[in-house]
């Protein structure tokens, strides 16, 4: 008798928790650098996610609730948040984080506990031997930010170009996807010049970038520093232009580059110029509402890239969860394989940034449609087709 | 190369070197007197950078609240040592120099801020702003310890850089400056474009190494200073008190920081955090200068700023590790030379 009792109740336990399961929420997880150095870009990765859950927070009668937590611009303190968010919280996806190597570690707890996850920096794993990555990453390539700059240079007659960047990773990125777009018939690099963000000086690198006599100049800095290069060439008599990532795109860069840097062209997602996309381009519409919804949320312009990849990680979930929750309940782990599957089957889907399109085998899933051309006019960013 | 980027290198390298001379003969005089070896001396030059270009932009700098900060703590340690030693009618006196010097540049930025002052006079307040922070510091965080081990004092010296990086990331924020050129002006030197700027930096530590050489040689405090560094405790026997040369070759070295900060402000972008790598090449010319001899020092530093320039050129990616690897033969030469002096200082 008492078994049966246990029996029942264990039954009806079963009949219960598979209904509050039913009607239960979509968790998703954000994490993002509110606090340490990287968090001048966590705050605008933070302001697009809050202006991404205004934008819809909810997929057909399920709610979202997002559980947002600060890494400290820390990576081990993004893995704890990320377990806390797949163990505690039991989200059924996650997004972050602000920082390259916050976010690979997020991506490792994604594919070690089989949740989805959307990275909002660029990562740099290998893809798992099993051959099923459980995460994408949102921005562009370093080699298509540069890919797309090289071929307008070419675009515009010119066939040398002279290189100056920090001398760290991001140096090297921006170096190599140089050297990889001349192999593909963009223009020959002439100098591997670097210098580092605390220097006192950039004019021996200028100098030895002027005796390799180079059409145009390729600025491989990254923020307010970038400019140092630009001066010095100009106070140096360089004529030619000057081309650069979308890591130029600064406020502090603009300022204190001023008369110098005036007419850089930098490759940028096309969200940074949405106003003045024409009305054909995928993200005109997209962005439009994106920087509508940003300035009632956050009560500012959204003048970087980086709220955007936010945006567009929510986009890119809330497409997935529709196709997910025809096969499977939130909070289980076939829900989790529908929602990665959901994701790798969305065909071009236009984001703020990109036209997406994921497969397992990359964790990218962007081409040169994601990045246009803006030059710096009169202290502002002009789109140019 | 050809002779005239040799030349422009040569001159960007004598620009750099005579910021460098600058903060070496502060180290160079700060370790004579104290023996403390001043890490943080880049710090303040970034912040005098920093200072400057706050006023510039009409914002109230991190520095005014810093150092009211810093004269806060240092008097009342002055107050807690005077009251504990019975000389209580030495308070007044201790106020003036802790609290009410210090905080009269403070007072003249608050109630200057939002106004856009001549750049003669923001240069002025800002090196008068910057001029206490070095003393405060020696009196908050050297006093205590002043007769410890040169290696402790060096590890605080450490420890104290790294809370003064973060207390300029706390006032200043993460961004970079760059101020205004101090002089429109450039001209030819032998067909090489030179800039006012780089006259200036060279013109101005040429002067003040002049200064520094006829402070010593015809004050009675150069001298007392002097005396201090030869011998600390004939010197003392002699009536010099080693903890007010000490203070005085703070102010000293304060006073080349802010110089240097105010020469370098409009030729480069200055971080929070960009002050210890300058510091540290400039340390590299002081080591030449074997941390006693000022010429040699000046010679070693402007050498470390024409090095650093053609190892830039010929190898940018390596330049800081040929500019420091310079120190190997360096101390390996100064440890071969300097044995005999030594031997007589154990006497």
């Amino acid at each position: 008798m008492r078994r049966l009792a246990l029996g029942f109740a264990a039954v009806i336990a079963l009949v219960f928790g598979a209904n509050a399961a039913s009607a239960q929420d979509i968790n998703v997880g954000f994490v993002t650098s509110l606090s340490g150095p990287a968090s001048s870009i966590g705050l605008n990765y933070e302001k697009g996610i809050n202006a991404a859950y205004a934008y819809q927070s909810e997929v057909d009668g399920h709610k979202i609730n997002l559980i947002k937590l600060d890494d400290g611009s820390d990576p081990s303190a993004a893995t704890e948040d990320a377990r806390k968010l797949v163990q505690q919280s039991h989200i059924d996806l996650m997004i972050g984080t602000s920082s390259a190597p916050g976010t690979n570690a997020m991506l490792t707890v994604a594919n070690d506990s089989k949740v989805p996850f959307i990275g909002i920096s660029p990562v740099s794993l290998p893809i798992p031997a099993s051959g099923h990555p459980w995460g994408i990453a949102v921005p562009q390539t370093p080699n298509l930010m540069v890919k797309v700059i090289a071929d307008r240079m070419k675009r515009e007659g010119i066939k040398t170009v002279g290189f100056i960047g920090f001398s760290d990773s991001w140096g090297d990125l921006v170096y190599n996807g140089a050297k990889a777009a001349e192999k593909d018939g963009d223009p020959t690099v002439t100098s591997n010049e670097r210098y580092a963000r605390t220097d006192t000086s950039v004019t021996p690198q200028a100098l030895k970038v002027i005796e390799t006599k180079p059409d145009a100049l390729l600025d491989g800095g990254s923020a307010t520093q970038a400019a140092l290069p630009l001066l010095e060439m100009r106070k140096l008599g360089f004529k030619g232009n000057f081309y650069g990532t979308p890591a130029l795109l600064n406020r502090d860069f603009v300022r204190i580059g001023g008369k110098a840097a005036e007419g850089v062209q930098v490759s940028a997602g096309p969200v940074i110029v949405t106003a003045q996309l024409p009305d054909s381009h995928f993200s005109k519409k997209i962005g439009t509402d994106f920087h509508d919804v940003f300035k009632k949320v956050n009560n500012t312009e959204a003048d970087d890239g980086f709220s955007g990849y936010s945006f567009d990680g929510w986009l890119i979930f809330l497409n997935a969860v529709k196709e997910a929750l025809k096969t499977a309940k939130p909070g289980t782990p076939e829900f989790h394989e529908a929602l990665m599957q959901a994701i790798y089957a969305d065909k071009d889907l236009a984001g703020v940034h990109a036209v997406y399109n994921f497969t397992p085998k990359s964790y990218y899933g962007v081409d040169a449609r994601s990045l246009v051309v803006v030059k710096l006019v009169d202290g502002k960013w002009v789109y140019q087709p | 190369m050809n002779s005239q980027i040799a030349a422009i290198l040569t001159m960007d390298g004598i620009a750099t070197g005579a910021i460098y001379v600058l903060i070496a003969l502060g180290f160079v005089l700060i370790f004579a007197v104290t023996r403390i070896i001043f890490v943080p001396f880049g710090d303040i030059t970034a912040f005098t950078a920093l200072t400057l270009a706050d006023l510039e932009a009409k914002r109230l700098p991190g520095t005014a609240s810093m150092i009211a900060v810093l004269a806060l703590v240092a008097s009342l340690m002055q107050i807690a040592v005077l009251l504990r030693t019975g000389a209580a009618n030495r308070v007044p006196r201790a106020l003036l120099y802790y609290l009410v010097l210090p905080l009269v540049p403070v007072a003249i930025v608050w109630a200057t801020a939002g106004i856009l002052l001549p750049a003669p006079l923001r240069i002025l307040i800002t090196i008068a702003l910057i001029l206490p922070l070095a003393p405060l510091l020696y009196r908050i965080v050297f006093w205590p310890i002043a007769d410890a081990s040169v290696l402790l004092l060096l590890i605080v010296s450490v420890a104290l850089h790294f809370a003064l990086v973060g207390m300029g990331l706390l006032f200043f924020g993460p961004e970079g400056v760059r101020t205004q050129s101090l002089v429109d002006f450039s001209t030819d030197i032998a067909g090489i474009p030179v800039s006012g700027d780089t006259l200036l930096i060279v013109g101005s530590a040429a002067f003040f190494s002049l200064l520094l050489y006829l402070f010593f040689n015809l004050t009675l405090y150069g001298k007392a200073l002097h005396a201090t560094a030869m011998n600390r405790t004939g010197a003392r026997l002699m009536g010099i008190r080693p903890l007010r040369a000490g203070t005085m070759a703070f102010l000293l070295g304060s006073l080349l920081a802010a110089v240097s900060g105010v020469l370098i402000a409009p030729v480069n972008t200055i971080f929070y955090d960009s002050g210890f790598l300058i510091g540290l090449k400039a340390f590299v010319g002081a080591i030449i200068g074997g941390l006693v001899s000022f010429p040699v020092t000046a010679i070693g530093s402007v050498f470390i700023g024409i090095l650093e320039s053609f190892a830039a050129f010929l190898s940018s990616p390596f330049k800081e590790v040929i500019v420091f690897s310079i120190l190997i033969p360096v101390l390996l030469w100064r440890s071969y030379s300097v044995v005999e002096a030594e031997d007589e200082t154990e006497e």
